[in-house]
């Protein structure tokens, strides 16, 4: 007897054993943000439907995430079986050949052309598609709407740079720690360069002509430019430096701003009353337009691929499939609510009646989605596309250089012509030795 | 001297010798070859030699200058911060009083925090404008709040490496101080020294060893400081905080240029050398080596 | 009338541990922070008395698995500090008792390596990681810990080795013991507090060093300051958060710092002060 369940036992263990040998494991590189610790926390449930797949998370700030997923892409590492990446990876990368292409791998129930086409696109190059999104965003205004009516101002359906800037002079109140506006101004290329792009942008101004010569020094950066800084040094928070995304979500969530422009993606959060002070006051609006509406917002997202590098690709492809499909839009809705679904992807999800009920933002979402078109993202003819992330290899270069200087003019420490002509000089001397520029 | 025992003390050697001759050597000759390559991870299609071009694009670069003076007043303002303040601290923690072995136990803590970590804390928790102590303080007195990373960035970044190394600088003074035996202090005394004197005439002569060698260590490291500059100022605004160590960081992880890092890198290298021959003389013959 | 003496003392006592106490302060302010509820973490009055929470601690613990990174440190910082010892221990006994005209030279070499700026070897690092397979493994991370901690552990234990009088070795070598001999069974002994102090510093340095463990981890061999990465600037509020991951971060080596400060004291100096 005793004999007997010792040897079952030992071949249960055996039996075991060997499932645990035949299981594969992906490595999964991912941002720190709210929607991906959904989707670590919901993907054990994919773990129970593929008992053979066992993921493995890499969880890091964007910044760091993204210094690795390149070197390891560019150097064919192969630590990562799923990569996320944004508009400017995506594409880039595909080209290169370091992403699978997508097309006949996925399986036929997965839906691609519900994906939103502005989104597709920018994960795509030359037709073919990279990456999955997993959420995408525009940018909005954001605005109270207890301050607004106490002031008695009202927001238009589509408000202008001129209509901003009254607003924030009447609603700006120190003594009261309320500032007139919160805008991004934290260098980097994805900080307050995709901000201060939509802002050039709608001034009538572009990163490039069509021969690749620089635009800073023309007259529409140097009203947008100063329009934006002195916008900020007046009515701003303190300390406007260094406020990315994160650092102005919690001031408007706090209730110290009156208006803030920036990513849909906080519309949410802000609806969210157990984070949000202002949850029952926020209103939304189309971003700002100055003279022209072209390319005056933004356009981004995170998607996920897999690197051509990856031993596991079968079982990474399945992830990606499974983390953006209509199945787990409606799977964090019951889990966490429909405001916190991962929006902007997906054509079904705007005509889902519950979300659209739940979420007055969506609506507005969508059409700002829409309205942005990358690639003719502004009101003179560029050689390039994308609206704040120009996708040619060399632009986090570019933008980092010229989102410092103009940080440093909005602390006051060069003049706004003075930071533009460095801008100037450092992006042709970038495109020279890149040769974009002769 | 036998040949046996020339060959046995070779060998002893042999392991550690060779192991960083590879860790230096290699990584070196291959970012000299770099340097005169066309190399950006982002463009595998772009190869091929390039001569002096990334050595005039770094040359050509307006931050370099800055970089290097930036990084010569980091080394230098932590170096005097920590060493002056050290030697302060140490003849207090010197002194006989209530509770002087958890007193000194709190000074060491800041030692052992990671540096990313104490860089969160300063930008976080104590020098934001808005949620830090200091603005906190500034207010509760009437003060504007200082709006430290965006008017002081590189003054910033010196308080926070100082504070990271100050009890690094207490520690190894404080032994020294210990050391210095009380019969000659007290002789010194009896001849009506005050303490100024004391201070001036015999502590500080006996410091000289320590303070040397202080000095040395924290160069190497400080030469190296990048974790408190990413994590806080990005080397902004402008390029007012950018040091030799982030310049390389951004041309190699943010731009992705190898040839353009690699160029930066060996201008680092020349630069840690000069300072090193200097120091490593002067701290050499202080120990007697 | 309190004595002279007496009031001296008081005086310094409210003076060293007024000193104590703005040092330590944002380590501790860091602590208390990882008590507090997020909204109460970026309140602009700074609470001090508040409702204390284990909730941060919580998430952090339920997000990740905090013994995973952990382990991963401890086996890193403890290995690459056996691993430099073992090749410094018998270079330094080397450097210090059979010196030669060059011995100055490898040592002011050595430390000359540290100068090296590692973002500017990273390429060709990884490269090379990458065609030994040592990318996300222990292994490589230990390796590159021990080389970066190499110099300075040759030149600690050679002062160390300095001081252990010749006298003693001398008679050693009369009776015709072998030099390995003669450095297992006299002089480790004799250096042993040097030995210890010299490992606290390595496993210390290995333990906060930031750089490589970031670049060349993924998901098996990252430490803990890859922990710390996957807590800092996220969308939405955090500092509590993160000062629960920092805290459980710094936590194991600020205890080992404190229990063994005597014994780092003399290892810091590199022997400087007697």
């Amino acid at each position: 007897m005793v004999l007997e369940k010792l040897i079952t036992a030992f071949t249960l263990i055996l039996l075991a054993g060997s499932q645990l040998c035949a299981q594969t494991t992906i490595t999964i590189a991912t941002v720190n943000n709210g929607d991906m610790i959904v989707m670590q926390r919901l993907a054990k449930q994919f773990e129970q439907q593929h008992p053979d797949i066992h993921l493995d998370w890499v969880i890091l700030e964007e910044k760091i995430l993204r210094e690795k997923t390149t070197t390891d892409a560019a150097a064919h590492g192969g630590q990562f079986d799923v990569v996320t990446i944004g508009p400017l990876e995506a594409p880039i990368w595909g080209r290169r050949g370091w992403l699978l292409p997508l097309e006949g791998k996925l399986s036929p129930g997965y839906d691609l052309n519900d994906l939103l086409k502005p989104i597709r696109d920018g994960a795509s190059d030359s037709g073919h598609l990279y990456a999955l999104p997993f959420y995408a965003e525009s940018s909005l205004t954001y605005y109270r709407k207890d301050l607004f009516r106490r002031a008695g101002l009202t927001m238009p359906a589509q408000p202008t740079y001129e209509d901003i800037a009254r607003f924030a002079r009447t609603l700006n109140d120190p003594v009261h720690d309320l500032s007139g506006i919160c805008l991004r101004g934290k260098p980097g290329w994805g900080e307050n360069m995709a901000y201060i792009s939509t802002v050039a942008n709608t001034f009538g101004g572009r990163w490039f002509d069509e021969a690749w010569r620089p635009q800073f020094d023309s007259p529409e950066w140097h009203t947008a430019v100063s329009f934006y800084i002195n916008l900020l040094q007046k009515y701003g928070p303190p300390g406007s430096s260094s406020n990315g995304f994160n650092e102005s979500l919690t001031l408007f969530e706090n209730g110290r701003c009156a208006m803030w422009i920036d990513a849909t993606v906080a519309a949410g959060t802000l609806s969210d009353a157990r984070q949000s002070k202002v949850a029952s006051t926020v209103g939304f609006a189309p971003a700002p337009i100055g003279v022209t509406p072209h390319g005056s917002q933004w356009l981004w997202f995170w998607a996920l691929g897999v690197p051509s590098s990856s031993k596991h690709s079968e079982a990474a492809l399945k992830f990606i499939e499974w983390a953006t499909s209509k199945e787990y839009i409606q799977l964090v809705a019951q889990t966490n609510g429909w405001a916190a679904i991962p929006p902007g992807t997906r054509e079904s999800t705007y005509q889902l009646p519950q979300y659209l009920a739940s979420a007055p933002f969506a609506e507005l979402t969508y059409h700002s989605i829409m309205a942005a078109d990358p690639l003719h993202p502004t009101e003179k003819p560029v050689p390039y596309t994308g609206i704040q992330c120009i996708v040619i290899p060399s632009f986090p270069t570019i933008g980092n250089q010229v989102g410092q200087l103009i940080a440093a003019a909005l602390v006051g420490s060069m003049s706004v012509d003075e930071a533009l002509h460095k801008a100037q000089l450092a992006t042709e001397r970038v495109e020279r030795h890149t040769g974009l520029l002769h | 001297m036998s040949r046996r025992e020339t060959l046995s003390r070779s060998a002893l050697k042999l392991p550690a010798i060779v192991s960083l001759f590879i860790w230096s050597v290699i990584p070196l000759l291959m970012t000299l070859w770099f340097s005169f390559r066309r190399y950006n991870l982002m463009e595998p299609d772009r190869t091929g030699f390039d001569g002096f071009g990334n050595y005039r694009y770094l040359l050509s670069d307006p931050s370099l200058a800055m970089a290097i003076g930036n990084t010569v007043l980091l080394v230098a303002s932590v170096l005097v911060i920590t060493v002056g303040l050290g030697t302060l601290l140490a003849v207090l923690y010197d002194q006989v009083f209530f509770g002087r072995g958890i007193a000194r136990v709190l000074v060491l803590a800041p030692f052992f925090i990671m540096p990313t970590v104490s860089a969160l804390i300063w930008k976080n928790m104590m020098m934001h404008p808005d949620y830090g102590f200091i603005a906190f303080l500034m207010r509760s007195v009437g003060l504007k709040p200082i709006d430290w990373f965006a008017v002081a960035p590189l003054t910033s970044i010196i308080i926070i490496v100082s504070w990271q190394w100050l009890p690094f600088a207490v520690l190894t003074l404080l032994t020294s101080v210990q050391s210095l035996d009380s019969e000659r202090k007290e002789a010194a005394r009896m001849d009506g020294a005050g303490p100024v004197a004391i201070f001036r005439y015999i502590l500080l002569p006996h410091l000289g060893r320590a303070i040397s060698a202080t000095v040395m260590i924290e160069t190497i490291f400080l030469l190296g400081i990048f974790a408190e500059i990413y994590v806080t100022t990005s080397g902004g605004p402008g390029f007012a905080s950018t040091n030799l160590s982030f310049l390389i960081y951004r041309y190699a992880l943010l731009e992705y240029d190898v040839g353009g890092a690699s160029v930066a890198g060996l201008v680092a290298i020349v630069l840690a050398n000069i300072l090193a021959f200097f120091l490593m003389r002067s701290f050499a013959r202080n120990l007697d080596l | 009338m309190l004595s002279k003496k007496l009031r001296w003392k008081l005086l310094m006592t409210a003076l060293g541990w007024a000193v104590a106490l703005v040092i330590a302060f944002p380590v501790c302010w860091l602590v208390l922070t990882s008590f507090k509820s997020e909204t109460e973490a970026i309140s602009r009055i700074p609470h001090l008395f508040f409702h204390a929470t284990l909730e941060s601690y919580i998430v952090v613990q339920e997000r990740t698995t905090y013994f995973h990174f952990a382990w991963n440190s401890v086996v890193v910082a403890i290995g690459s500090t056996i691993l430099a010892l073992a090749a410094a221990i018998p270079c330094s006994y080397a450097m210090a008792f059979m010196p030669t005209k060059r011995t100055r030279d490898t040592l002011l070499w050595m430390l000359s390596t540290k100068m090296m700026p590692s973002v500017g070897v990273l390429v060709p690092i990884y490269l090379i990681y990458r065609e030994t397979d040592l990318l996300d493994t222990r292994t490589g991370l230990l390796l590159i810990n021990a080389l970066l901690n190499l110099p300075i552990v040759v030149w600690m234990l050679y002062t160390f080795f300095k001081e252990v009088p010749r006298e003693v070795l001398e008679a050693a070598r009369m009776d015709g013991a072998s030099p390995l001999r003669e450095l297992y069974d006299l002089l480790l002994p004799l250096a042993m507090p040097g030995i210890v102090s010299t490992s606290l510093l390595a496993i210390i340095l290995a333990w906060n060093e930031a750089f490589w463990s970031l670049t060349l981890t993924a998901a098996k061999a990252a430490p803990l300051t890859a922990f710390i990465a996957s807590f800092s600037s996220p969308e939405g509020l955090f500092y509590s958060k993160l000062s629960a991951a920092s805290t459980m971060a710094i936590a194991p080596i600020v205890i080992l710092g404190w229990l063994s400060q005597k014994q780092l004291v003399r290892g810091l100096t590199f022997g400087a002060v007697k």
